[in-house]
């Protein structure tokens, strides 16, 4: 019996990376390993997936016809059943874990640690606020569950190697009927990846000048596999719509490597990314505040420094 | 925008937070206690903004809805709750406290307030920007057994339902949900209005209420202790390349581009 229970985020037949990162932090609470509970109407494969993952003790599988979405206010009572027996309850820090992992709490009585990127004690956590420009310690008291959501970028992915029992499992739990699925749109068909999952992400500021020249941007971030974001000056000059906006009142990313071309470093801005693994800068402004933060920095013309990288790197 | 669109929804309720304006820059207090809010600027979190604009937005697409706004916190936030009566809201709430609300006391606290105001709609920003927790939605839907539609970047409401697009990370769902409901809101679902000086006089004259949180009757102890405030690690000074070439070597060097 494990303490810890991790919820698998999967697309109904791939398991989310996030999950194996959910599992390298719930190690660093208990090194014994943690019970992954899978949500969905035919968990069969993903089970598998996450069986595979060293570390997991158990893999505990809720297959029922509602759960072929993943819908917070159908997840999150019967969640909160098969949690019944764990102290620790992790998702991860996505969409799907920031929707569901609070609705459990508020459900197991308990408040919940949001994004989660330090293990420092058994019941004590690290946590960035303010957009990252603080880190805030924090203790859940004895006696109440841990319910948290995981910040992935903090854990790397725990290795393959496991073999860990797959046991199916029945929830009685009422489930409502107010909420219902009807579709998920992905990005119009391109394979360009997601801001937020994104390994490499190629942002663009004012100084790309237009929406034409973001072109550049997408070219090379094809290229080399990237995500392309923008700088809140970019979005309100109206080159780029607000969802590739990059900052504190837009997305805040961590990706490995992050490349501005033509961003002046504006404070709300750089909230966004500060957890960026590495950080290239490329401004015509030897001035420019990005330089401040930038692990790498070129005082160059983006239009001259993008085609050449186009070159060099495809 | 047909004439019965919102035919339903008779009463809007908006939670507005006070947080450090998204243009400061935030310092800590040196006993890492909390973050200096002495003679800082403070705003409507930004996110609970948007909710209200499109509060605003529903009952100008033709239905007369009251628009009632909320906050927890203390005194000063009602600052805040007169910037949302100068947008156009119609009345404010005030549960005033001067301790540490989290999320799950504020939705208690929020939960209160619906009971006795029954609103068709609950719409808050999707996170505060201090404590950046993006709970209280969720939060506040569970305890009130009613559907939860975060992120939203699209709301429709047609015969007592929300259509709500969200933005999620593999791109936009959409779900559709019985009301009354909890929405919160993301960056893109508008841009909220500036607010005009007439506004503001007008602001003045309208109602704003204040209750103690002590006097709601919920359990105030917190599930969570903050033990302390500290700087992120710094980064590590950077280097400047002369070309192209020698950015590409870096790269290089630090294993990306191999």
């Amino acid at each position: 019996m494990s303490k810890v229970l991790i919820v698998a985020e999967h697309s109904g037949n791939q398991l989310n990376q996030s999950t194996a990162r959910c599992l390298s932090c719930a190690r660093e609470i208990d090194p014994a390993g943690a019970d992954v509970v899978v949500f969905g109407s035919n968990c069969g494969e993903v089970a598998h997936q996450a069986a595979a993952l060293e570390g997991v003790a158990r893999v505990l599988t809720v297959e029922r016809e509602e759960n072929q979405a993943a819908l917070a206010a159908i997840i999150a009572p019967q969640l909160a059943v098969i949690a019944a027996d764990h102290d620790y309850i992790l998702g991860p820090s996505t969409t799907f874990g920031k929707d569901l992992m609070p609705r459990t709490a508020a459900l197991l009585g308990v408040g919940q640690v949001s994004d989660l990127m330090a293990v420092t004690g058994p019941r004590q956590f690290q946590r960035p606020v303010y957009a990252g420009n603080a880190i805030v310690t924090v203790e859940v008291p004895e006696g109440l569950k841990v319910v948290a959501t995981v910040r992935t970028a903090s854990f790397k992915p725990a290795a393959e190697g496991g073999a860990a029992s797959i046991v199916p499992n029945q929830v009685a739990a009422e489930l409502p009927a107010h909420t219902r699925f009807i579709e998920l749109r992905t990005g119009g068909g391109d394979a360009r990846p997601d801001l937020q999952t994104a390994r490499i992400v190629l942002s663009g500021g004012r100084g790309v000048g237009s929406g034409e020249n973001f072109k550049l941007l997408f070219a090379l971030a094809d290229r080399i596999g990237a995500a392309v974001g923008a700088s809140r000056a970019a979005v309100d000059a109206g080159f780029v719509p607000n969802d590739m906006q990059v900052g504190q009142t837009g997305k805040i990313i961590a990706p490995e490597v992050y490349f501005a071309f033509g961003i002046s470093g504006a404070i709300q801005h750089l909230t966004g990314i500060k957890d960026a693994g590495l950080i290239v800068a490329v401004n015509k402004d030897p001035e420019a505040s990005i330089f401040q933060v930038a692990d790498i920095g070129l005082v160059a013309d983006l239009f001259e420094v993008i085609p050449a990288l186009d070159k060099k790197l495809g | 925008m047909g004439e019965n669109r919102e035919w339903n929804v008779k009463k809007i309720m908006v939670c507005l937070k006070r947080v450090v304006d998204y243009n400061v820059r935030i310092r800590l207090r040196p006993d890492g206690s909390g973050v200096v809010t002495d003679g800082v600027k403070m705003s409507v979190n930004p996110f609970d903004e948007i909710a209200l604009e499109e509060a605003l937005r529903i009952r100008e697409g033709g239905s007369p809805v009251e628009i009632l706004v909320v906050s927890i916190g203390p005194a000063d936030c009602q600052q805040q709750l007169r910037t949302g009566l100068a947008m156009g809201a119609d009345r404010a709430l005030l549960i005033e406290s001067d301790i540490q609300v989290e999320p799950l006391i504020a939705a208690k606290a929020i939960l209160k307030v619906i009971e006795r105001e029954q609103p068709d709609l609950v719409l808050l920003g999707k996170q505060a920007i201090d404590d950046d927790c993006n709970q209280t939605g969720q939060m506040l839907a569970a305890l009130w057994q009613r559907p939860q539609a975060t992120f939203a970047s699209k709301l429709e409401i047609v015969d007592g339902r929300a259509t709500v697009t969200r933005e999620v990370d593999a791109g936009l769902e959409v779900i559709n949900v019985d009301l009354p409901a909890v929405v919160t809101t993301d960056l893109r679902l508008n841009e909220p209005r500036y607010v005009k000086l007439p506004d503001i006089m007008k602001a003045k004259k309208k109602p704003l209420q204040t209750e103690s949180l002590a006097s709601l009757g919920i359990d105030l102890e917190p599930r969570i202790r903050v033990l302390k405030y500290e700087e992120p690690a710094p980064r590590q000074k950077g280097v400047m390349v002369a070309d192209v070439d020698a950015l590409v070597a870096a790269l290089r060097d630090k294993g990306i581009f191999n």
